[in-house]
């Protein structure tokens, strides 16, 4: 079994949901990430997704877009993240994966990335704008690394497609709660209670559902249905606003 | 060639959630674009309300003192004045037969956005413009003009506030709407099946181009001149003469000043192969991958990538892609009012400007055939600013 997956399995065993925050890389300052890392690490965080920043991010709210933004102008680069991240990995517990954009991934070359982000303690990577169809290749050069390659899928993924992305899912999957962008929201729509099912049912992976999900009681309709949860704008927010990442997982642990 | 793909270029690189609506287009593409009764119905549209076809026009003036014959293909007599007319009446009668309500569009220099509505308004479309709040303001003319033609203009202020920051707000929307919703998208570019579905579209241009040519001087052209931004326009000429080997094609883009370090829109003559907008093509792009702004004077050609079957044609050696600067295209721009009386868009004025400064690369008595895009009175603004 992945890394990741055992990670979540680990939480799911406790009796509660994996917490999986994210973070872009650099935010809320390059020296407070890591501080803000190794707090979500030590609060309880199962998996922390380390956000890659990229300028032009399709799939994401002004919340995500912004923090990513002000990351690259304090110079963040994937370059940067794999050279840090092997100074404070070492204490941290929970899983680690990479979430951006391909673009910057390619430009680094999936060559090296697939063994930098190996030595750095990268257990996966999840990349929006990398469907199945063109996944492939890149899944195999990071697999031989020991690295996930995470599929996302939503309330619009049709059944012969949720098949395709469960014949060679690895880590998790990550099931996007909303047809919209990044972005916390007080509520989910009706019908993802029914695909959280219909994923859980295709899928030998563990199910972590994401984008929306603000508070631990969106998630209790659920059940042991759903595996893990990503909270990535409602931390932003909450880290801007002066909060400590303690505070901010202490409803999810 | 692998799907989607123009060798190792093109290719769909969406978000999951844009999977449904980019297949659901491919498969309307593959059989309801591909049918007889869909394609008279927009041959009848494209002659009736589009005024197809457009003239090939000879230019006597310059083309006595270029030392070569100087034919414009006339897409500035196209109905709302360029080529993008083409692709939207052909997006919204696809958009008609998919049962869509809505046509969703991003627009740089505004052209694409009045096709785009005026396409809706005939068909019976609502339509939703994105673009850039840079873009709104030097194109003010055309948000007017959008905005008649009954469609909804949204500023977009993130970003460069530009032609690709509205192309990410309109993939954006898309998302969420994507029910109702067909995205016309504006270019020969974008995610599978766009670069393929806004050719066919626009390849009205170089087959009536050919045939024209044919009638008109009895031979083949010797040699295709266009702008690319995106590269819509070059592609719909360059596609029917692509089998002709003997027919040179030069795809021109946009140099910006000139200056060394200023920002520009030479995504293949000075770009590396990145993934942008759903494609894998030729970008600006810093070491990182972090995609670098670009600049025109010409706000149709300001983006930084292009559609992946030129830089396919580039790598080939197929097509040439040069660049010219703002002033040369200014110079082409007046050129082409004085000596011939039409007055162009300054993004075709890159095309003509390829003819102007590299006349000595061209043989004398050589055929040359330039796409004029569209036509310059939305550029009026600038020009003014520019040449007072």
């Amino acid at each position: 079994m992945s890394n990741l997956s055992e990670k979540i399995r680990e939480a799911n065993a406790k009796g509660r949901k994996a917490v999986i925050p994210y973070l872009p890389a650099g935010f809320p300052g390059l020296t407070e990430f890591w501080d803000v890392i190794k707090e979500l690490d030590a609060a309880g965080a199962d998996v922390i997704e380390i956000g890659v920043p990229f300028s032009d991010p399709v799939a994401d709210g002004p919340t995500v877009e912004q923090a990513c933004l002000e990351s690259l102008e304090l110079g963040v680069t994937l370059k940067w993240i794999l050279e840090e991240l092997p100074k404070h990995r070492a204490g941290i517990k929970a899983g680690i994966v990479l979430m951006g954009y391909l673009n910057p991934f390619l430009q680094y070359g999936l060559e090296k990335l697939a063994k930098d982000a190996a030595a750095a303690g990268v257990g996966g990577l999840i990349i929006p704008d990398v469907p199945y169809e063109e996944a492939q290749e890149m899944k195999e050069i990071l697999g031989a690394q020991g690295i996930d390659f995470i599929y996302l899928v939503g309330l619009n993924t049709p059944p012969e497609r949720l098949k395709m992305y469960a014949s060679n899912a690895s880590g998790y999957v990550y099931l996007v709660s909303v047809m919209g962008i990044t972005g916390a929201r007080t509520s989910l729509p009706k019908e993802i209670g029914d695909k959280i099912i219909e994923v859980k049912e295709a899928f030998d992976v563990p199910l972590a559902l994401g984008f929306g999900i603000k508070t631990p009681d969106q998630l209790e309709a659920f059940g042991d249905k759903l595996d893990g949860a990503v909270i990535g704008s409602a931390l932003i927010d909450h880290i801007r606003g002066g909060g400590s990442a303690k505070e901010f997982l202490s409803p999810w642990v | 060639m692998k799907k989607g793909y123009f060798g190792d270029f093109g290719g769909r690189f969406s978000p999951e959630l844009l999977m449904p609506p980019l297949l659901e287009v491919e498969d309307a593409y593959k059989t309801i674009v591909k049918s007889k009764p869909f394609l008279t119905e927009f041959g009848r549209i494209l002659t009736e309300y589009v005024g197809r076809s457009t003239p090939l026009t000879f230019c006597p003036n310059l083309s006595r003192e270029l030392g070569f014959n100087l034919y414009l293909k006339r897409e500035d007599l196209a109905h709302t004045g360029a080529h993008k007319i083409n692709n939207t009446i052909g997006q919204a009668l696809l958009a008609k037969h998919m049962g869509k309500k809505t046509l969703l569009a991003e627009t740089g220099a505004g052209q694409h956005g009045v096709a785009t509505a005026t396409a809706a308004a005939y068909l019976g479309l609502n339509c939703i413009v994105y673009m850039g709040a840079t873009d709104v303001k030097r194109q003010a003319h055309n948000v007017r003009r959008m905005q008649l033609l009954g469609a909804e203009v949204r500023p977009v202020e993130s970003g460069t506030k530009t032609l690709k920051d509205a192309i990410n707000a309109a993939f954006r929307f898309w998302i969420s709407e994507q029910a109702d919703t067909h995205y016309c998208f504006g270019t020969a570019a974008g995610p599978h099946p766009f670069p393929a579905l806004v050719r066919d579209f626009q390849s009205v241009v170089g087959h009536e181009a050919r045939q024209q040519s044919v009638e008109q001087f009895g031979t083949l052209p010797d040699l295709l001149v266009a702008c690319v931004g995106g590269g819509s326009n070059a592609i719909g000429l360059f596609h029917a003469f692509m089998d002709d080997r003997d027919v040179r094609m030069v795809g021109v883009e946009a140099a910006g000043s000139g200056e060394p370090g200023c920002y520009h829109s030479m995504a293949i003559c000075k770009g590396t192969p990145g993934v942008f907008h759903g494609a894998r093509t030729q970008l600006l792009q810093t070491e990182d991958g972090q995609i670098e702004p670009s600049h025109s004077i010409a706000p149709g050609l300001d983006y930084p990538g292009v559609g992946p079957e030129h830089a396919w044609l580039d790598a080939s050696g197929r097509a040439e892609y040069v660049s010219v600067n703002d002033a040369q295209a200014l110079n082409a721009f007046q050129s082409l009012c004085r000596h011939e009386g039409i007055i162009p868009a300054l993004e075709s004025s890159h095309a003509v400007a390829y003819v102007l400064e590299y006349k000595d690369d061209i043989p004398a008595g050589s055929k040359v055939i330039v796409n004029l895009s569209g036509r310059g009175d939305k550029d009026m603004g600038i020009i003014e600013e520019y040449l007072g």
